[in-house]
């Protein structure tokens, strides 16, 4: 099983990212589920989203502890919150930044998720949207295949400026 | 105008979004309020904006009860008070949702009662802490979740509803005149029986504006002639504040839409209705107003 | 259609694809989704139903009442204290022998608030005569509603059904899941003999006299005793048509168990991973879900000689865990050994508020079992 844990703020599309991403492993002809892990907070609070790729039908319903892979959709909240908590020690790490980051010795790859939304003005109530970009990116990463990461947005997004944010990240993040 | 005192009721560590109308309300009526005050609270987002136990960010006693049932446990609390002869002021702080829907059986029971208490009902025409729905106060033509295609029906008056009653006081008022809010409080702080103020709270992400644009909104609300800033002392009429301008000259009720997501869908005739339902109000008010001041010159 | 949705989303496709005519409901986390998918299916005209966005549960299930007393298609949908404000309409809709079908998320009771997910609020309604059913996957909330209605208007025994889900832990998880494109006729058309009938004028909970209200109560408890036959038809002929088997209950590997850990909803999935971890130690360890709560399933030959553990995300105050006091009640025979002496379940309460419980600990509970025992889990003095 390969196990998913996603950060991110209220409002930031954090929990439809994990939906397309488990929807694309599921086109892929693999079994997937995502669970969003809500606050107490109101907006911006730091949400977590789990996504759970298997071969076989998955039966846990309980939170991921021991993550693959680590997504940050929003780098300050690395201020408030361990992110690396439990993630494996050959497990990797997927940032929204423009910028190289060190973690540990762990994997990292980063890519301008924001400023990829921000240039083909993808913004919704004054939030760029990151979810759709981040498809591209885990598609790179290897882990949903480039078709499904497609077919997964343009099922649930019509404008076609989200596919092409995807095709973007794809091209711009380092393997 | 009233000094405001800088005692804070409520901490800088709400749970509360940014730019949150019923936060800034809460601070305010807590500061007119003072100590010796209980909160009764219903289901909404200000369950959430207090914070998570063990934590509060209510410097108050802040009691959380049903969500149909802040009215009745208000009753009980003040009597209870009352008993023994104490004078803590007792004030309900609830949603448009727990007030006009679920919670309007026990608030007209409550007025009728004449329950010495204070009820404010923070109107942020949704169901926010469920994330957006209708609700009885959602205005024609607004977007919510239940609403798709727009709401097709008319905000129901609240304040003709309490009126009905005859409370000893009446308000009406919105977060973005806080000084406004405080004299009403303080006002209705000062007299015995039950007393009712209806707040607009503009609501960022229920609304659709960006945060930073709140107090604007409210304005805009005020200005527009869309909502109408006034009190009733034992049923005398005093139109306050900003509504005195806007009651002779309004600003485009437009302006106050387009500043909104919310009503990016309303249609010509929903506008229309919109404008129809203020300026009718509108009327409505300035001619009780004018014939409360012919009645007290032939007096 | 293969598609991937969410637990309340499921529900909502299935009210929509059963026809449903009349919808009254009131949000409440973590229900919300299922309330706001059917505006969104009224509004699309995906669903021709009459959509009613009441002022409070009282009312969405007053407004229910009214609806299936005319002999239609109704549906609602709630959660903890929705469920509970709706109390006196629960037991009038069941009494009045309405077939409404409703989901309810559980999630438990304040104070203090707390949306996560626990089976106190459904389980308190155990005697009102509902039937209830708690799901564990999306694919199951799907059948198991399109299920609830014909179970609920099948003339033996025109009861209402709740279809329980855990709050957020399976009303917001996004899953696979199969819709059925033509239900052919797996669902007759409504057809209440009680409906109101201009021609046929007569009362409807005419006040009643003691020599009377007994046989209604005890006509209830005939539908109850009846629809075990009904729900083991309808998933019976659900099976034959669209391929997915269901049971009152569902074992997983209790063939040859010592121990079998009893649960209801997602905590039983979590159990199955637990199980194989301890068999893996050679410990013979098996899993019974809960599928229907009401009419409760007669579980003595599963259970006989078996080590029990049973998980209750639930608690009836002053006298223990709700599943596993039923349990013993309706299985005793199975805890009496050949030489007279009780091996009785072992009690574990967990999960409560949305307390997080993992297949690990549930592996502990099996390890750490003490017949007749009682444990809470996380409580520490
Ligand atoms: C009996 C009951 N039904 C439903 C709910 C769910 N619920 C909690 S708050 C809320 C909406 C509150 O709306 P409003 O009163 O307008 O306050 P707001 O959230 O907008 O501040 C709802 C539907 C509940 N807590 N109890
Ligand atoms: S949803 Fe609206 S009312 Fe609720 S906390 Fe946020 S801004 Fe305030
Ligand atoms: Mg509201």
């Amino acid at each position: 099983m390969y196990e998913i844990r996603l950060h991110s703020r209220g409002g930031q599309g954090g929990v439809t990212a994990a939906k397309l991403i488990a929807q694309a492993a599921f086109l892929d002809g693999k079994y997937a589920t995502a669970t969003p892990l809500y606050g107490a907070e109101r907006r911006g609070a730091p949400v977590v989203s789990f996504i759970r790729i298997d071969d076989k039908p998955i039966r846990i319903y309980s939170q991921i502890r021991k993550p693959d892979l680590v997504i940050v959709l929003d780098t300050s909240i690395m201020q408030t919150v361990d992110v690396l908590a439990g993630l494996k020690a050959d497990g990797k790490v997927l940032v929204n930044s423009q910028h190289p980051m060190e973690l540990g010795s762990h994997k990292v790859y980063h890519t301008d998720l924001t400023g990829i939304a921000l240039s083909l003005d993808l913004v919704l109530a004054g939030n760029p949207i990151l979810n759709t970009p981040l498809l591209g990116a885990v598609a790179k990463a290897g882990i949903i295949s480039r078709e499904s990461a497609q077919k997964a947005i343009s099922s649930v997004f019509a404008d076609d400026r989200n596919t092409k944010a995807a095709v973007k990240a794809f091209e711009d993040m380092e393997p | 105008m009233a000094e405001i005192p800088d005692e804070e009721f409520i901490l800088k560590t709400t749970s509360a979004c940014a730019g949150c109308s019923a936060s800034l309300i809460l601070r305010y009526v807590t500061k007119a309020a003072g100590k010796d005050t209980v909160l009764v609270i219903p289901a909404c987002c200000t369950s959430v904006i207090q914070g998570v136990y063990p934590n509060t960010a209510v410097n108050v006693p802040v009691y959380n009860v049903a969500f149909a049932s802040a009215a009745a446990v208000a009753s009980g609390m003040s009597e209870a008070f009352r008993a023994v002869g104490k004078k803590t002021n007792v004030i309900c702080f609830a949603g448009d949702g727990g007030t006009v829907d679920i919670g309007i059986q026990a608030l007209s029971g409550a007025l009728e009662r004449g329950t010495d208490f204070l009820y404010i009902c923070y109107d942020n025409e949704a169901y926010s802490n469920t994330g957006m729905q209708r609700s009885g106060a959602t205005p024609i033509g607004a977007k919510t979740t239940t609403t798709p295609l727009g709401k097709n029906e008319y905000k129901k008056d609240l304040d003709a509803i309490v009126e009905a009653h005859n409370p000893v006081y009446m308000a009406t008022a919105c977060s973005a005149y806080p000084v406004d809010l405080y004299n009403k409080v303080k006002k209705a702080l000062s007299i015995p029986g039950p007393k009712f103020i209806h707040v607009l709270s503009p609501c960022p992400p229920g609304w659709r504006f960006p945060s930073e644009k709140t107090i604007e909104l409210g304005k805009l609300a005020v200005t527009s002639g869309m909502w109408l800033l006034y009190e009733r002392e034992n049923g005398k009429l005093t139109i306050t504040g900003a509504s005195k301008a806007a009651m002779k000259k309004s600003t485009p009720i437009e302006d106050y839409l387009k500043a909104q997501g919310r009503f990016r869908t309303a249609t010509p005739e929903d506008i229309a209705m919109l404008k129809e339902n203020s300026k009718r109000k509108m009327a409505r008010l300035a001619h009780e107003a004018e014939a409360q001041a012919a009645e007290a010159e032939e007096a | 259609m293969l598609t991937f949705s969410t637990g309340n989303k499921a529900v909502a496709t299935a009210v929509k694809d059963a026809k449903t005519v009349v919808v009254a409901a009131y949000p409440i986390t973590p229900q919300t989704e299922v309330v706001e998918e059917t505006a969104n299916n009224v509004a699309s005209g995906a669903l021709k139903a009459r959509y009613i966005p009441v002022e409070s549960e009282h009312s969405s299930m007053g407004a229910c009442i009214g609806a299936a007393a005319t002999g239609v298609r109704t549906f609602t949908a709630t959660s903890s204290h929705g469920l509970v404000y709706m109390c006196e309409q629960i037991h009038m809709s069941a009494a009045a022998r309405l077939p409404i079908v409703m989901a309810n998320a559980n999630r438990a009771l304040g104070p203090g608030w707390n949306i996560g997910a626990e089976h106190t609020d459904s389980m308190s309604m155990r005697d009102s005569g509902w039937l209830q059913a708690y799901v564990s996957t999306v694919q199951e909330a799907y059948d198991t509603t399109l299920m609830a209605f014909r179970i609920a208007e099948n003339e033996n025994v025109l009861l209402p059904v709740m279809i329980n889900l855990d709050g957020f832990l399976l009303t917001h998880i996004t899953q696979p899941m199969d819709t059925i494109d033509d239900l052919g006729d797996y669902l007759p058309p409504t057809n209440t003999p009680h409906a109101i009938d201009i021609n046929n004028p007569g009362g409807y909970g005419t006040l009643t006299p003691p020599t009377e209200h007994f046989k209604f109560r005890h006509d209830i408890q005939r539908g109850m005793k009846d629809s075990v036959a009904v729900i083991e038809d309808a998933q019976a002929d659900f099976a034959k048509r669209f391929g997915r088997t269901y049971g009152m209950y569902e074992e997983y590997l209790c063939d040859d168990a010592d121990v079998v850990i009893v649960a209801a909803g997602t905590l039983a999935k979590e159990s199955e991973v637990a199980a194989d971890i301890l068999r893996k130690e050679g410990i013979k360890a098996g899993v019974l879900r809960i599928r229907w709560l009401r009419p409760f399933p007669d579980l003595t030959a599963a259970l006989k000689g078996k080590d029990v553990v049973v998980i209750d995300r639930d608690y009836s105050f002053g006298l223990g865990g709700i599943l596993v006091n039923e349990i013993r009640t309706k299985a005793l025979e199975a805890f009496i050994g050949k030489d007279g002496k009780a091996n009785l379940p072992f009690s574990v309460i967990a999960g409560l508020g949305g307390q997080e419980v993992t297949y690990d600990d549930i592996a502990d509970f099996v390890r750490n079992r003490k017949s007749g025992g009682e444990l809470w889990f996380g409580v520490t003095e």
